[in-house]
């Protein structure tokens, strides 16, 4: 079974985001950029399936801009064999949006025909959590969101779900699209004999235009803001000082 | 302006406060007729019914829609979707899961986790946990949005809709649910809690959070965690404030032991009144706390939980 693993770049997740003052965006310029978080552990989850026979083929894709290289061969550099970059701005600040997004990865999904795909629960940049969902319907396959835990079985996967209630587990036919939560697995560092050979492995480079898929955008972005601030709070030295000023000056208690 | 709103609808009954909030955003789009899918939902029906601002209440029971599978919610609501011009549901889990693939099937974007409406067009929503709020105007004829409810007030309850059964499409059998493991809580729900309190790493341990159970106990608060508290196996996944968890904006909101990534203040930061209790004086939850305490949690929680 091949294994489909969709990865994105966004900023780091370390990075205080900053909001450019005239409203047009968020600053990206200098700012360390990484593989989306829950991408990392996707790519871990689909090389363990491999590790374990579950799969013979990992196969990372990522559509962006072209520097979306690098976090594609850091995808092959912790193990995926190999990758497809669709580019499809020219403007790191340029967000393709999930149906596009979608819509490129079945046009993949169509010519590369997996068993499986593996993507992120969400991207921390644009926190849509939308992307896995889309391309299920488009393919009209069976889908399995915010999984804490994966198991193959046959024709079917078992999925343990986080849930609002807690934990959901359900069975999905095959082929079929998961999206993984944060605690499915621990992702590996790429070791540096790893990322060398990374440098090696094939990485395709294709153009929306070659699956002949329109990404323009459905939404307008009319003005991005910083979020009210807080008022500024105070420090209180002692318990009895915090009941009294949650009793008698907030009124809360 | 029509707009379809799916009930939050589990094991046939209805989440009155997530549905209620949701109501309230969408009837600032135009009519509101609310969904009730199920295997049994017609109680649910009988109680959304109730809320106001909704004019009427489908009901679309059917074995396979009993455990909120994607796959079947949405063809159902894909089918409805002709009559409508906005489609929408809270924020939850179920929502999030379901919508997405909604609006996928109608060839139109989602928007999710919508915080405001300017118009029947333009929404706003937050973007990199919470740091940036973006204004989007949707260029589709059908908008699908998820609504983030802790920004919205309930609507009240009094009306009185009229109730309609529908026909539900056939089950395409892709998805077949298991099991749920869900914990029994008599504590108030934590996005729907007046009060909530959270752990953090600090606490420790899993027995150690008792200490955070018994001063929710004395507030009569709901129990939130950070990722790492959940992370360690101190509080179960249901538990975590966040990011990429649950999004809370109670009257009181108390972390100890938190350090205050921004993943986890992008769940909390609209909280009315923020208490923090950290021994570390530095701690970032210092910066959005109305009132902070620096000390052992050990110490003071359990002093705190005596003098209230
Ligand atoms: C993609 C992604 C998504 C994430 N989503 C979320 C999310 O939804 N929610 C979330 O919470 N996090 C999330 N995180 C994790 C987040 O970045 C932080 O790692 C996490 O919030 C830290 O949890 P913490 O504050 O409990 O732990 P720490 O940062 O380790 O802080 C522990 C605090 O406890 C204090 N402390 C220790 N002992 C005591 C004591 N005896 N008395 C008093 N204070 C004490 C310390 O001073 C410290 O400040 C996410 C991370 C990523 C990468
Ligand atoms: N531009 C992209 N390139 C590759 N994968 C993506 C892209 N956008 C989204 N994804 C995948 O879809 C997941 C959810 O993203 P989103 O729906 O944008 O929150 C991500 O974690 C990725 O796995």
């Amino acid at each position: 079974m091949k294994v489909l693993v969709p990865v994105k770049r966004v900023i780091d997740y370390n990075v205080k985001v900053r909001v450019k003052a005239d409203g047009s965006g968020v600053d990206l310029a200098n700012v360390k950029m990484s593989m989306n978080p829950f991408d990392e552990i996707a790519v871990e989850e689909a090389i363990r399936l491999r590790e374990k026979g579950a799969a013979d083929e990992v196969v990372a894709v990522s559509i962006g801009v072209k520097q979306a290289t690098e976090t594609l061969r850091t995808a092959l550099a912790m193990g995926a064999d190999r990758a497809v970059l669709i580019v499809a701005a020219d403007d790191p600040a340029t967000d393709i949006e999930p149906l596009a997004v979608a819509k490129l990865l079945k046009a993949v999904i169509d010519a590369e025909a997996p068993g499986l795909v593996l993507c992120g629960k969400q991207a921390i940049d644009n926190d849509m959590n939308a992307t896995g969902q889309m391309l299920s319907a488009l393919l009209g396959w069976s889908q399995a969101t915010f999984a804490s835990k994966v198991e193959i079985e046959g024709d079917h996967a078992l999925v343990t779900r986080e849930v609002d209630g807690g934990l959901q587990t359900i069975r999905v036919r095959m082929p079929a699209v998961v999206s993984v939560d944060l605690r499915l697995n621990e992702p590996r560092y790429a070791s540096l004999p790893n990322i060398m050979k990374a440098k090696k492995k094939p990485l395709e480079e294709k153009t929306p235009a070659d699956y002949g898929v329109d990404v323009s955008p459905r939404l307008e972005v009319v003005k991005t803001v910083e979020p009210a601030a807080r008022k500024a709070g105070i420090m209180v030295k002692s318990v009895d000082e915090l009941v009294d000023k949650l009793k008698n000056e907030a009124g809360v208690i | 302006m029509a707009v379809l709103l799916l009930a939050e609808v589990t094991d046939g009954e209805l989440n009155m406060d997530a549905t209620a909030k949701a109501v309230t955003a969408a009837a600032m789009l135009g009519d509101v007729t609310l969904l009730c899918a199920g295997a049994s939902a017609a109680d649910a029906a009988q109680a959304a019914a109730t809320i106001e601002g909704v004019t009427t209440v489908l009901v679309a029971e059917d074995p396979s829609l009993g455990h909120r599978l994607a796959e079947p919610v949405a063809a159902l609501m894909a089918g409805l979707a002709g009559d409508y011009t906005h489609i929408s549901a809270p924020a939850t889990t179920d929502a999030k899961n379901i919508l997405p693939r909604v609006a996928a099937l109608l060839d139109v974007m989602i928007l999710t986790d919508v915080s405001g409406i300017v118009d029947a067009d333009t929404f706003e929503r937050p973007i990199y946990a919470g740091n940036a709020v973006q204004t989007v105007k949707s260029r589709d004829a059908t908008k699908v949005l998820t609504i983030r409810t802790s920004t919205f007030d309930a609507a009240g309850t009094g009306g009185s809709a009229e109730i309609r059964q529908i026909d539900v499409p056939a089950p395409q059998g892709l998805s077949e649910w298991v099991e749920d493991k869900v914990a029994a809580s008599d504590r108030p729900e934590l996005t729907s809690a007046g009060r909530v309190v959270s752990g953090g790493r600090g606490i420790g341990s899993q027995e150690d959070f008792a200490i955070i159970e018994k001063l929710a106990d004395k507030l009569g608060a709901a129990i939130g965690a950070s990722r790492a508290a959940v992370d360690s196996g101190y509080a179960p996944n249901d538990w975590q404030v966040g990011q990429t968890g649950k999004v809370v904006a109670p009257e009181l909101y108390v972390a100890v032991g938190i350090s205050g990534a921004i993943q986890h203040l992008a769940g909390m930061k609209d909280s009315k009144i923020i208490v923090a209790i950290n021994k570390d004086e530095e701690a970032p939850i210092f910066q959005v706390a109305d009132y902070g305490l620096v000390g052992d949690l050990f110490q003071l929680v359990p002093e705190l939980t005596e003098k209230l």
